[in-house]
């Protein structure tokens, strides 16, 4: 077995977990497995109730199968207990917060210890290497910096890979591709929807790329076929990195250099495959929802999270040698949220946002596009009595609160378009709020 | 004297304007004058009909959003500086006009009718009695 297989520059001791013999990786897992269970039960007051309530203690964890006796966390459980509820550590030890959409308008908060960062560090130089990044590239860091955790995730896990971070963030597409070119980018970290928007412009902009030769796409889903089009019209090797704030951020898993499923860091993320309506854990190779326990966080240990994402665990060897996992891509969910320029909207976010300006909940219809690579949202609202108004002004002033509103409870520019009643289809039962029309 | 105007939301594409037409046509309600204002995105198409109640019911139970609005449709002059004059007479009592569109089938006689709407109707009622100006009841309107 080579383990030698990054090219160049090959292996990063930082890495070597990677390649772990299955047995002792399981000893590793149960091991933290029991101390993250005791942390969370001795100190978070909402995971002690659960347990207790099942008659269970962190004791009763014998083994990794006991993992299916543990109670789900659920994204309401961090609203509910909004905005420090769930945090293991004293505020003393904690060094940084990070924060995410959540469903009411209230952000989702996330908390880490310094041994916190260090873990998200040491995943995401792993991811990197896993990518074939290495020292003597030259990273452009194009995800937002800020409360979400794309950034500042990819930016230190570069600085400590060893490679050259450009903490350009998000935006401002001119000014990226004149760096991409004057400051002989290799490497790009960014959503993939806005590299494309970025080789398009580069053609109209006759900007030189031809240096860089990776890309780690994430916090949207992407198809394969959207990765062909990447590669096919950038030249460059296209890979696929998932996370999730809840979790850590970006790290959770990533695509080595086969790209055959993201390998997920089993050694801190324990990776489960339930069936979302009974909760049954499922078989290997099952195609279910994706439950994450968290085996060395700190500040925010979460046990048994439902990610809603939907995809498979895959367990044969990689050819690349790494013993870890894999996940399939995920390519939906499995409730309505979806993901939007790095963004999770929930609907009903936008449904808080409509009735703040209207009173009463009309009926609308959130609508998916891709233009030129980058996704739009467009929210088509029925006019109701109560708004309608018979002056032109009236209803754009009204399109623009609309708009206004929305942007302030999920932080991205969307376009209201005022629709007839009755204009918007009616299902039965659930209704069908989101049309995705990105073919991802 | 006001009169109730239906104002009703119309998408931009095409059929929007025949459906509220047809449902009126259904009612035997006749549709006196109108006008359209568009943007880009949506319309509004305003008209008048001689029973603004019953026509209202009838677009509502066809599952449209209907709104009524007060009106004043003023007789005008039909000659040139005829329009200037009242409006002079709306400006002076600094007062503005939201929107106005001819009331073709009232026009007879050199005098022509004028549907206007005004940001305060009843100020507007005053300042135009005020000027001289007449403003025409819904009777006036009919008798062709």
């Amino acid at each position: 077995m080579s383990i030698w297989n990054d090219p160049p520059g090959g292996f990063h001791a930082i890495s070597a977990p990677d390649y772990l013999p299955r047995p002792q990786l399981a000893e590793i897992q149960l091991q933290r497995l029991q101390s993250v269970v005791s942390r969370a039960y001795d100190r978070v007051a909402l995971f002690r109730s659960r347990l207790d309530g099942r008659g269970l203690t962190p004791a009763d964890i014998a083994s990794l199968a006991d993992i299916a006796r543990l109670p789900f966390t659920v994204k309401t459980d961090l609203r509910d207990t909004y905005p420090f509820g769930l945090f293991a550590s004293p505020m003393e030890e904690i060094v940084r917060l990070h924060a995410s959409s959540g469903t009411t308008g209230k952000p989702i908060v996330v908390a880490y210890t310094q041994a916190d960062l260090d873990v998200w560090t040491e995943v995401m130089v792993r991811s990197f290497v896993a990518c074939g990044i290495h020292r003597g590239d030259v990273i452009q860091n194009a995800y937002g910096y800020g409360l979400f955790t794309g950034g500042l995730g990819a930016h230190y896990g570069g600085e400590a890979l060893g490679a050259t971070v450009i903490p350009i963030s998000g935006g401002n597409t001119e000014r990226q591709l004149m760096v991409m070119q004057d400051f002989g980018v290799t490497a790009i970290a960014c959503t993939p929807s806005y590299f494309l928007h970025l080789i398009e412009s580069a053609k109209d902009m006759k900007i030189d790329f031809s240096k860089l030769r990776v890309g780690v796409f994430g916090a949207e889903p992407w198809s394969d076929s959207m990765r062909e089009r990447i590669q096919d019209e950038s030249g460059i090797r296209a890979h696929d990195i998932y996370g999730l704030s809840e979790i850590i951020g970006p790290g959770v898993g990533v695509e080595c250099i086969e790209r055959r499923g993201l390998h997920v860091f089993e050694d801190h993320f324990f990776p489960e495959i339930i069936d979302s309506e009974t909760g049954e854990v499922l078989p290997e190779g099952a195609e279910g929802e994706l439950v994450l326990t968290t085996l060395s966080k700190q500040a925010m240990p979460l046990i048994r999270y439902r990610t809603r994402d939907v995809t498979a665990l895959v367990s044969e060897p990689c050819a690349c040698g790494r013993t870890l996992r894999r996940i399939r891509r995920i390519g939906r969910r499995s409730d309505d949220m979806f993901i939007i320029r790095g963004v999770n909207v929930f609907p009903s976010q936008v449904e808080t946002a409509l009735l703040r300006v209207e009173g009463t909940l009309p009926h609308y219809q959130i609508i998916l596009t891709r233009d030129v690579g980058l996704d739009q949202m467009e929210v088509k609202v029925e006019v109701t009595p109560e708004v309608f108004s018979d002056e032109i002004r009236a209803l754009e002033a009204l399109q623009h609160r609309l708009e206004a509103s929305i942007e302030n409870i999920l932080g991205l520019r969307v376009k209201v378009t005022l629709v007839g009643p009755r204009s918007l289809a009616r299902s039965e039962g659930k209704a069908k709020r989101v049309t995705d029309l990105r073919n991802v | 004297m006001k009169l109730q105007q239906l104002s009703l939301f119309l998408e931009n594409r095409p059929g929007q304007l025949r459906e509220p037409c047809e449902a009126l046509a259904a009612a035997g309600i006749d549709l006196l004058t109108m006008s359209l204002a568009d943007t880009a995105q949506f319309g509004i198409l305003r008209f008048i009909v001689r029973d603004p109640e019953r026509a209202k019911k009838v677009l509502e139970e066809a599952g449209m959003v209907v709104r009524m609005t007060e009106v004043v449709p003023v007789q005008v002059d039909n000659k040139p500086g005829g329009l200037a004059t009242v409006l002079a007479a709306i400006e002076e009592a600094g007062l503005g006009v939201e929107y106005m569109y001819d009331f073709g089938a009232a026009s007879r006689g050199g005098k022509a009718a004028i549907v206007f709407r005004f940001e305060d109707p009843d100020a507007a009622l005053a300042a135009l009695k005020a000027a001289g100006v007449r403003v025409l009841a819904m009777e006036e309107l009919l008798t062709n």
